[in-house]
């Protein structure tokens, strides 16, 4: 099925963090200006703005297009400019540096495959270098390039990169980042952007803009186990139609499939089509698909369907997750929220915070001393859930192993799933509850079988010590 | 076993993503819309919800008429209308021509009460929850910052300054009556994207855009603001290799945006697409 020559290689997201006023507009913007990617109407607007307010031509109000952004020099919000080079197109995700908008930045980021970490020459590592680099660790994005800004105030010195390389290399480490290149460059000046500059002789690397198209875009998982989210099921003629996005894997007319979290098997009859045309017998990870299933029983949004004999994913209602919170109320235990993974949405609450982790200083805090969570503080959790669902580890498959929390009306913390935990130990129904209540002996142990709530069986025994109940089937 | 792998290219990707969009937005938001704006990016939003949805189309579509359009835009709209049998629901705000709005009162203020003020006062009347719009990022700056679903408060207003979180594909679904969400399903495109995706679909668009006697339209809009570049691309093939080349940007020719340095972004806040 091979396409004609002349498609388009995929366009390739690049998310640019870093700590607030180490550079990030002024690098992108010089190098939008470089490489003449800017529109003429682009620049005479910002050569205007300079003009009415008296301000030098700042390469950072290209991006930083909210009048308040550029009246306070800071970004506020995430912007996406495109700009090609003869390889691929490009859409570099600006992240705002300050920590008031953390939100802003994790939105950036989370669209984006690659990253480049901007720090400033002459200031070092700061704070939020170190929370953004976190973040990215996180998010998963493990294509990262450090530059290293402002070269020429701190005299196009080696020995200031090389100690940012090597402060910067020992963090990122202990977050399990291993940046492919660190690069010194001078936004401002345009040294080593879209050209090698001449005041760094001694950098023997790429220029950003060479280095840029030897990063590799993410492949589409298609070999790996199938993972099509149900996002709807439409019957809108006498087709029925089970309509998703393939998350990884390939799918083919006649293939036997599983449906999780109940695990139901049915086969693929066909996939519809509007147009003659978009006719096909298979499809792979990242297509908007749907199709049609020789069984029609009640299916609905939110099960994942893989191939049978594929890996399943995992189910369960008890999670261990790794999560960011963002919400201006904090993070509670026992609170309820919604948690939307994949096409899934589940009422979830935190059943018990494992540690509280200071994303700057990685400094951790035990579980015992946490009683919520804050604003940007980014913790381990075991989430519980209402309902049974079906998930993978984020570190298997990302798509559905991530996922946010919506307290109220919106999206308020995000995260990524660890591990499936067990059912909690000895999760009595009520009903349960009290006959236990009613027949627990004076001395002695009471040892209670439970299968899904309910009590199976009950044994006392004369021992006095009470061991706690480890689950189903004692 | 060898299989062929397909491989996606740019358009692939971008049409999948936008029609998980268009898909989420149906079955997350209560009564939806589409906008129409006979352009070239909101008819490629028709074409993305014909194959999103099997050749139907669950929704109506909207066009805010300012009554100052193209002539030729009001031709096509109705006979396309007719061809695709599509719900389209023309509104125009009467009350403000009545009293004399146009150009000539401002431009910004013009935008502001035709199509701003006509568009807030179709979703009213409608009570829509969610509207879906083809605007792109690399229109204009404070598109730039848009996110894919974009809340609007009871006035309609877009609190730009406090955009919430948008991670991955879970977008806002959740907000109280009265607020509804703008949907941006082509956010991601660019221009010239939107010209290829136009030639390998074979989807029909309006002629204005190819050129006549040296000149052609390259972003459409009302006929009093909206000017003709210099162009000899009479073709889909010119058109793509003419945007290769250009360095103008490709709102130079709507006057709306140079009122102002901040024209687009004081009239998006208010409301406006």
């Amino acid at each position: 099925m091979g396409k004609a020559l002349e498609q388009k290689e995929a366009g390739l997201n690049i998310v640019v963090v870093g700590h607030v006023d180490h550079g990030k507009s002024t690098v992108i913007g010089r190098l939008l200006y470089d490489t003449g990617s800017l529109p003429q109407g682009a620049i005479d607007k910002v050569e205007k703005i300079a003009h009415d307010t008296g301000k030098p031509f700042e390469y950072a109000y290209l991006l930083d297009a909210f009048e308040e952004e550029q009246q306070q020099g800071i970004t506020i919000d995430t912007t996406r400019i495109q700009f090609s080079t003869a390889k691929r197109d490009y859409v570099i995700i600006d992240a705002p540096g300050h920590k008031e908008f953390l939100k802003n930045m994790i939105s950036g980021a989370a669209g984006a495959e690659a990253a480049l970490l901007i720090v400033d020459g002459k200031q070092g590592v700061q704070e939020q270098s170190r929370r953004h680099a976190y973040m990215l660790s996180l998010l998963g994005i493990k294509k990262v390039y450090v530059l290293v800004n402002k070269m020429d105030l701190a005299g196009y010195a080696e020995i200031a990169f090389v100690k940012i390389k090597h402060d910067m290399g020992a963090f990122l480490a202990e977050l399990g980042i291993y940046p492919l290149k660190y690069i010194p460059v001078s936004g401002l000046q345009g040294d080593n952007i879209a050209s090698k500059s001449v005041h760094m002789p001694w950098y023997q690397g790429e220029p950003l803009l060479e280095a840029l198209d030897l990063l590799e875009g993410e492949q589409a998982a298609v070999d790996r186990a199938l993972r099509l989210p149900i996002q709807d099921v439409y019957k809108f003629d006498s087709r029925r139609i089970i309509a998703g996005r393939i998350e990884a894997g390939q799918l083919a007319v006649g293939d036997e499939i599983a449906i999780y979290p109940g695990g139901r098997k049915t086969k693929v009859v066909a996939f519809p089509y509007w147009q003659a045309k978009d006719q096909r017998t298979q499809a792979f990870a990242g297509a908007s698909t749907g199709i049609q299933v020789a069984d029609e029983f009640f299916n609905q949004r939110g099960e994942i369907i893989t191939r049978a004999g594929d890996t399943p994913p995992l189910t369960g209602k008890r999670l261990r997750v790794s999560l960011f919170w963002l919400g201006k109320k904090p993070l509670q235990l026992n609170r309820r929220y919604k948690l939307k993974l994949g096409t899934q949405e589940v009422e979830a609450q935190v059943e018990s915070i494992e540690k509280l982790i200071d994303a700057s200083s990685l400094d951790q805090r035990a579980a015992d001393t946490v009683k919520e969570i804050r604003l940007n503080d980014v913790a381990e959790v075991i989430l519980k859930l209402k309902e049974e669902i079906a998930f993978d580890r984020f570190q298997d498959y990302q798509a559905t192993g991530r996922f946010v929390l919506v307290d109220g009306y919106d999206v308020a913390g995000g995260g990524i799933v660890l591990a499936a935990e067990k059912e909690a130990p000895g999760e009595f129904s009520q009903k349960a509850m009290r006959y236990i209540m009613n027949h627990l002996p004076q001395n002695g142990e009471l040892i209670v079988v439970v299968k899904d709530g309910e009590i199976v069986r009950l044994e006392r025994t004369e021992r006095e010590v009470f061991s706690g109940i480890d689950g189903e089937g004692i | 076993m060898s299989q062929a792998i397909e491989t996606a290219d740019k358009l692939d990707k971008l049409e999948a993503e936008s029609i998980y969009i268009l898909r989420e937005a149906y079955k997350k938001l209560g009564k939806l819309g589409m906008l129409w704006s006979i352009g070239k990016d909101s008819t490629v939003l028709l074409w993305l919800a014909k194959k999103a949805f099997y050749g139907h189309c669950p929704f109506p579509f909207i066009h805010v008429d300012t009554k100052h359009k193209i002539p030729e835009m009001i031709a096509y709209r109705d006979r396309v209308a007719k061809e695709l049998n599509l719900d389209l629901i023309v509104h125009t705000n009467q009350a403000a021509i009545d009293a004399g709005m146009g150009p000539d009162k401002g431009r910004l203020a013009c935008c502001q009460a035709l199509k701003t003020e006509g568009l807030k006062q179709v979703v009213k009347e409608y009570g829509f929850d969610g509207l879906i719009v083809g605007v792109r990022r690399d229109e204009e700056g404070s598109r730039s910052k848009e996110r894919v679903f974009s809340e609007r408060k009871e006035d309609d207003a877009w609190d730009y300054a406090n955009q919430l979180p948008e991670l991955w594909d879970q977008f806002k679904t959740d907000f109280p009556k009265g607020h509804h969400i703008r949907v941006h399903p082509l956010l991601a495109w660019n221009e010239l994207d939107i010209w290829e995706y136009i030639r390998r679909e074979n989807i029909p668009i309006i002629d204005l855009y190819f050129a006549k006697n040296g000149k052609r339209y390259r972003s459409l809009g009302c006929a009093c603001c909206t000017g003709q570049i210099e162009s000899e691309a009479d073709t889909l093939d010119k058109i793509i290799e003419e945007l290769k080349h250009t360095t103008t940007s490709e709102r130079a020719g709507r006057k709306q945006d140079q009122e102002d340095s901040y024209a687009m972004q004081k009239l998006r806040k208010e409301g406006y697409m």
